[in-house]
């Protein structure tokens, strides 16, 4: 397990140098008149900044590999990703201080998918070919096609023009009010949770048929238990492992989906961090955001990959 | 279709009509999804033709007309025909859809074909290269390429393009690992032949059903993603009839008033993606049964 976990880790460190270079190659492609168009489009900037400041603070005065090294070094050594343009303040306070809101988003959306997915999943497997599982299917994959920033809209306009309600878009911290804060998260929660569901939900179904199928399932039947535990002891544990894993897969829509809730619902959290820095053309809040979502992925993804073990006890480390 | 050759005691088809044949016999779903998508292409190629007004045809008297026989789809509030402009959002769907998705899929062949049959070092290197790169969610990539080089079609077709090309070169390369190990493979490299023509002539055409169906399903996520970008006000700029954008948060002050203008575009996007997605399951079912339950 020790060495198992090392070697991981050794190998994430290509990974992670790809994805710094994959980030600081996407935003140093700036071609020179946006320098001049952030001049001319910012007014506070044209005052506060000179041409040269400018391009001193993109660090785009000193040679690519030095440039590199000084933005990789900061990161590594300070937890130093820059100062934002615009705002004086530095982008790692900014960071942190939307992480936990678009962690807290996409942990509930998360929750909702699954809630969602693997009781309709199992109920599909176990009730295979009846009407029932029809419905599950063709919802799931109704739900594949309907893009999610529809559903956001369609929430946002419609029950106001019935009903006279609207969605709450002031945002009140999960520390200070921790009621009125979920009331507001829950909604594009549900949006996102119920359009991810609709992959895990079909994953499920598929693994639960698989297992259904095998010897040790017959025996359970066999020793004359109850479907509620066949189902629920036998075949749901060894058909939930590779569900694990599609959470990883699909932590970048997650991530991508929640970009799309933070600007319909009006939550600060990094997606609109994201979308307010590039509408100001502020590059290192991009910049920071782009590295932090693409590390944050990469760490979920090995975690998932180590707690297999913990889950399957049938895998072994080599 | 072929009742032709149904005159005979041995029905003999092409091997399109087999195919189509057993599209509709075994996948109804997938045969609607078929007929849905040529639809759409339909419309798209010959929006200039079908559209009854102009795509940016405004007309101040029309402002925010419901749902009628002049405009079946409402107006909205530039007066703007609904109908129309969601037909030229299908046209330029079609154009971002078929390049995207074109350009996606050469990447991915041409990557994909390198690292599985060279294998080695260097696909070694590659790999970690695609799991970094596959590591970062495709909206914020794309939101960050046009931070930096601006909003438009040549930008989002690129964008586009290398990022499902690099995400889909693994499924190519999976292929390609299991077809490189066959019999004909192995005797083409011991009678000589160069990489180049056994790549052209033994393995290309042995993965042509995963590339077929990566492209089908491809469109749909092209269309999909540019929408989202576009909703975000950051994908072909207005006044460009997009389906995306015409949902966007500009629009969206005016639905309260006319909330037909939610509907129709969003609907459109669905059936596409929706149609897709079917006619892409049931393709690979059909025409290459090991990738089946992948996505």
């Amino acid at each position: 397990m020790k060495t198992y976990v090392a070697r991981r880790l050794l190998a994430l460190v290509p990974t992670l140098f790809f994805a710094s270079l994959i980030v600081f190659v996407t935003v140093r492609l700036i071609p020179g008149d946006v320098i001049d168009l952030m001049l001319s489009q910012n007014d506070v900037s044209a005052s506060k900044l000179t041409r040269d400041q400018l391009i001193a603070a993109l660090g785009l005065d000193k040679p690519m590999w030095e440039q590199y090294a000084l933005w990789m070094g900061g990161i590594l050594f300070r937890g130093d990703f820059g100062q934002s343009l615009w705002q004086n303040v530095p982008v790692s306070e900014l960071l942190l201080a939307r992480m936990p809101i678009t962690l807290e988003l996409g942990f509930l959306a998360l929750i909702v998918a699954l809630t969602v997915a693997i009781p309709i999943g199992v109920y599909s497997a176990i009730r295979q070919d009846t009407p029932g599982d029809y419905v599950a299917r063709s919802f799931s994959i109704l739900m594949l096609a309907v893009p999610s920033f529809w559903t956001g809209t369609m929430v946002m306009v419609f029950p106001s023009i019935w009903w006279g309600w609207s969605p709450e878009v002031r945002f009140v911290p999960f520390m200070e009010d921790p009621i009125q804060n979920l009331k507001q998260m829950i909604l594009p929660a549900i949006i996102l949770g119920t359009a991810l569901s609709a992959v895990s939900m079909r994953l499920t179904r598929t693994m639960m048929l698989e297992v259904l199928r095998q010897d040790y399932i017959r025996t359970a039947w066999a020793k004359g238990l109850s479907e509620r535990l066949v189902v629920s002891r036998h075949a749901l544990r060894n058909a939930l492992i590779p569900v694990v894993t599609l959470i990883g897969v699909q932590a970048p829509l997650l991530i991508g989906g929640a970009v799309i809730m933070e600007q319909i619902f009006v939550i600060p959290g990094m997606g609109l961090l994201l979308l307010d820095a590039v509408y100001q053309r502020d590059y290192p809040i991009i910049t920071g955001v782009f590295l932090v979502v693409g590390v944050a992925i990469m760490l979920l993804n090995l975690l998932i990959d180590l707690s297999y073990g913990l889950l399957d006890p049938k895998v072994r480390y080599r | 279709m072929a009742s032709a050759s149904e005159t005979g005691a041995i029905r003999r088809r092409g091997p399109l009509a087999t195919f189509l044949v057993r599209l509709f016999k075994e996948k109804p779903l997938g045969a609607a999804g078929a007929i849905i998508f040529l639809l759409f292409l339909f419309c798209g190629i010959f929006a200039d033709f079908l559209a009854p007004y102009g795509m940016n045809q405004i007309s101040p008297l029309n402002r925010l007309k419901p749902p009628s026989w002049q405009h079946p789809f409402g107006t909205d509030n530039l007066g703007r025909d609904m109908l129309s402009r969601c037909l030229y959002g299908a046209q330029l769907s079609v154009i971002i859809g078929f390049c995207a998705a074109g350009l996606a899929t050469i990447i991915s062949v041409v990557l994909g074909i390198l690292t599985g049959y060279l294998g080695g070092r260097f696909d070694m290197i590659s790999q970690r290269f695609v799991d970094a790169w596959m590591s970062f969610p495709d909206l914020i990539i794309l939101i960050v390429v046009v931070s930096v080089l601006g909003p438009g079609m040549p930008q989002i077709i690129g964008t586009l393009g290398l990022l499902l090309g690099i995400a889909g070169s693994r499924i190519i390369r999976s292929a390609v690992i299991t077809v490189r190990e066959n019999m004909y493979v192995h005797a083409a490299q011991s009678v000589g032949a160069r990489t180049p023509r056994i790549l052209w002539r033994h393995i290309l055409p042995n993965v042509m059903p995963p590339i077929i169906v990566l492209f089908t399903t491809r469109v749909g996520t092209v269309i999909l993603a540019e929408s989202g970008l576009s909703f975000l006000g950051l994908g072909v700029p207005p006044p460009a009839p997009t389906w995306g954008g015409m949902l966007s948060g500009s629009g969206r002050t005016f639905m309260f008033q006319g909330p037909w203008l939610a509907l129709a575009p969003g609907l459109c996007l669905t059936l596409v993606v929706y149609s897709t997605n079917m006619f892409g399951d049931a393709l690979r079912d059909l025409l290459d049964p090991r990738m089946r339950g992948s996505r």
